[in-house]
């Protein structure tokens, strides 16, 4: 026991060295390097199409790249892809396993995936021969239920899960390629850097960590919330994490300050977040609650800029198009909102 | 009031930081100096002590947390669905309405966080109590528990039965009006740990995640890890926090015309006005692409990479200047890193045929420490063997002739060209008015705010757009 011990006194003395070298890059408040930025005001959003159809709690939605179709995934067993400026459903794909929790889809439009509590990614090809969505493929591997999961292209995605791994999987040969280890508690959500060369992940050790997906390496660590990560993003320009948690707050750690920087809170929300996504410009973080709402802040000035109240239930997933038009809102009520 | 945060189960544990965080707002209003002034509140005939209004609440929220009223409608609602506060006269609907209803605190035995979770054996005995009090006027729905309950627990039910009756003779020896509050603190309590079929229950957090027994062992390996992992990240470079802040401060300041949330789009956002004319003017394949697409190609080497237009555009230039084969190898090399695998092979022979072998018909330029390290890779080719070339390649692109895009007249030019789309009129009908923006552009805000009497900070600002220089 004794070795442990020791061991242990170093690693608890090499990070408060990390803390303290960080402490030293420190060099000005948010308030001073954000004094001249001009201020937002008050942002309305408004719904502008309401997605009905499921017929339970949604779990988890995800934009296509183009700018209208989406992909959702609910409770009752259904992954539907919605053209969602027309309201249509495109596709409505019956699930093995309703107890699903992540769906995605794939940049190129050609694949969807989804997973949950069965553990597997299923990978469903939406641009089959004679016009029938299948599964193409079952990624099974993982010994704890999937998070999480978002594509790097049609052969490759990135699965996070509550067995405290990552994992890349080969789509075309259904294997794990790498895993990414090191998380002490169910990874929650990860999310792919604009170049494709790192993806980051929240788990439930109230931490986040950056990954190169080419060394399978941890590249940083970043703590400091109190409580399970539930959601986690990139700052559209790719240097900094942006992360949700339970204990109601939401933290931007920069990549290259190795830190948090801002922190998103206040003392009237006092339920966790869900889901998060950032505008276009990075000026405003959208973050979807426990108690229905979405509170929109402004990211450089920290302060709340707005609230989206629709829901009658929890917000569980939030996104924003990838040409920044409009956000779509995903609730355990079963409805998708369109806001903007 | 000692606040109970032993997690009993691992996966409540993330309720518990919020009820906490209730807690402390709810302390607050009890406050003896500062909280909320309660009254006797007349229900029919009967005065009750120490109640309050809907109205009180949301008026001492507001002036507490300097919050609007609809905020304090959602926090006073989030209270009352917690069981924290409950209402007097309709008991079984949990809403706070703001008027001269009264409510009451719910005493802390009865907090969902003291008693954690709820218990079978709990509930069966209330509702035993219920059914003993007034025969056979439990609810539908209580009767079915009830039954169920039976059931299950029946070899504990002459325990049960006997707690029930012992508690109703205890109370019966309280006063008539503590017997009454009681009983009002246990019914709100059992309406939120137990609602009826069809409310809401705020207690609901989702799917069951099976208790995880693959955790992280902490042994003396793990601990070596973590050194490793420590040291390495001690000696990373790390910049300073106003370097940074100040980067995302330029990056939303350049992209902010092009944020369509935050200053609306032109010539119309489809979403609003259902006018796709905005989606056709960018797509792939147009004639002339629109002014802020072109801008921006400016920002950095990697947007006008992933805009398809934008890559053509510089091949063009590029091929003008006789390097368009770096294009093209990088291009190449992508398409290993994301292609099939099976292809790997004969897409690196390819590259090698027409990019690097001596005499190559599009032979690259790179370095000879690079190019020893890539052609022995590619005995052993695998998705990232081209890595260090494509770097190399994409770094010359990036500094030289991407800057040198930028200034050239083929850039200007389709600036030049490039539309600006007319903002659509609005509807011929009058009576008909469709809004633009969804939120007034920030510029007018800003105005606004300086005009009543706030500070001068430029609003003229916001619609600069710097498209100048290269910015990665």
């Amino acid at each position: 026991m004794g070795e442990m011990e020791e061991l242990r006194k170093e690693m608890e003395n090499l990070k408060d060295q990390i803390t303290a070298a960080r402490k030293t890059f420190q060099d000005t408040t948010l308030q001073e390097a954000a004094s001249g930025v001009t201020v937002v005001g008050r942002v309305q959003l408004k719904t502008r199409k309401t997605l009905r159809g499921h017929l339970a709690k949604i779990y988890a939605m995800h934009w296509g790249t183009d700018s209208t179709l989406c992909v959702s995934a609910s409770q009752d067993g259904k992954l539907i892809v919605w053209d969602s400026i027309t309201t249509n459903k495109v596709n409505a794909i019956p699930l093995k396993s309703s107890w699903v929790m992540t769906c995605a889809y794939a940049p190129s439009g050609n694949l969807v995936a989804c997973g949950g509590l069965d553990n597997m990614c299923s990978i469903y090809n939406l641009k089959g021969k004679d016009g029938n969505v299948k599964v193409m493929r079952e990624l099974a591997a993982h010994t704890g239920y999937l998070s999480c999961c978002r594509f790097l292209s049609d052969t490759e995605i990135i699965t996070s899960s509550g067995d405290c791994t990552c994992v890349l999987w080969d789509i075309e040969t259904g294997t794990e390629k790498m895993v990414f280890a090191g998380h002490q508690g169910d990874c929650m959500s990860l999310g792919v850097s604009p170049d494709f060369k790192f993806f980051i992940s929240g788990a439930c050790d109230f931490t986040a960590k950056l990954w190169d997906i080419r060394e399978a390496q941890c590249r940083q660590t970043f703590s400091g919330h109190e409580s399970d990560i539930n959601a986690i993003g990139f700052f559209p320009n790719g240097n900094a994490v942006i992360t949700g948690s339970d204990d109601a707050t939401c933290k931007l750690y920069d990549l290259r300050a190795d830190q948090e920087l801002i922190t998103y809170q206040d003392s009237s929300i006092m339920c966790g977040v869900t889901s998060l996504a950032a505008s276009k410009s990075g000026r405003l973080l959208l973050a979807g609650h426990d108690d229905f709402n979405v509170n929109i802040w402004d990211m450089l000035k920290s302060e709340r800029v707005g609230v989206l109240a629709g829901h009658d239930n929890r917000v569980s997933c939030i996104g924003v198009s990838s040409d920044g038009m409009a956000c779509c809102t995903g609730s355990w009520d079963s409805f998708l909102k369109i806001w903007n | 009031m000692t606040i109970n945060t032993m997690a009993k189960g691992g996966w409540h544990r993330d309720q518990m930081s919020c009820f906490r965080k209730m807690e402390k707002v709810i302390v607050a209003m009890q406050d003896p100096d500062m909280g909320m002034k309660m009254r006797n509140q007349r229900l029919l005939i009967t005065v009750i002590p120490h109640a309050m209004t809907g109205r009180d609440i949301i008026d001492w929220l507001m002036k507490k947390y300097n919050i609007c009223e609809e905020e304090a409608l959602h926090l006073s609602g989030k209270l009352v669905r917690y069981g924290y506060i409950y209402p007097l006269k309709e008991p079984r609907s949990l809403v706070l309405r703001p008027d001269e209803s009264p409510y009451r605190f719910q005493t802390p035995y009865f907090w969902t966080s003291t008693r954690w979770p709820a218990s079978e054996l709990d509930y069966a005995i209330y509702l035993a109590k219920k059914n003993i009090r007034k025969q056979g006027e439990l609810m539908e729905y209580e009767k079915e528990r009830y039954s169920v309950l039976h059931k299950r627990i029946n070899h504990t039910w002459d325990f049960v039965v006997m707690q029930a009756r012992e508690q109703l003779r205890a109370s019966k020896q309280r006063r008539k009006a503590d017997r009454i509050v009681l009983e009002c603190q246990e019914q709100a309590y059992w309406l939120i740990n137990r609602p009826p079929p069809g409310a809401r229950n705020v207690l609901d957090m989702g799917l069951e995640r099976p208790n995880n027994t693959a955790r992280v062992t902490v042994n003396s390996e793990y601990y070596k890890n973590e050194i490793e992992t420590c040291k390495r990240a001690l000696g990373r470079n790390r910049v300073k926090s106003s370097i940074c802040l100040e980067g995302f401060v330029k990056y939303s300041e350049q992209y902010q015309n092009h944020d369509p949330i935050m200053q609306g789009c032109l010539p119309s956002n489809p979403w609003i006005s259902d006018d796709s004319a905005h989606w056709t003017m960018n797509l792939e394949t147009v004639p002339t692409p629109t002014r802020l697409r072109v801008e921006r190609w400016s920002f950095s080497f990697m947007e006008l990479l992933n805009d398809e237009m934008g890559r053509r555009e510089f091949m063009t230039y590029l091929e003008k200047e006789f390097s368009g084969e770096n294009l093209c190898f990088w291009q190449a090399c992508e398409d290993i890193k994301h292609g099939e695998s099976s292809r790997i092979v004969e897409k690196v022979e390819e590259i090698y045929r027409n990019f690097l072998a001596p005499g190559a018909p599009r032979w690259v330029n790179i370095d000879s420490k690079t190019m020893d390290k890539t052609l022995s890779g590619i005995r052993h080719p695998h998705r990232f063997v081209m890595e260090d070339a494509q770097m190399h390649i994409y770094f010359l692109m990036k500094k030289d002739s991407f800057p040198r895009y930028l200034k050239s007249d083929l850039y200007k030019n389709m600036l030049a060209r490039a539309i600006v789309p007319q903002e659509t009129k609005k509807s011929v009908f009058p009576f008909m008015r469709r809004q633009r923006h969804s939120s007034p552009s920030p510029a007018q805000v800003a105005t606004q705010a300086t005009e009543e009497g706030g500070n001068a900070k430029g609003a003229g600002q916001a619609g600069t757009n710097s498209a100048a220089g290269s910015n990665v």
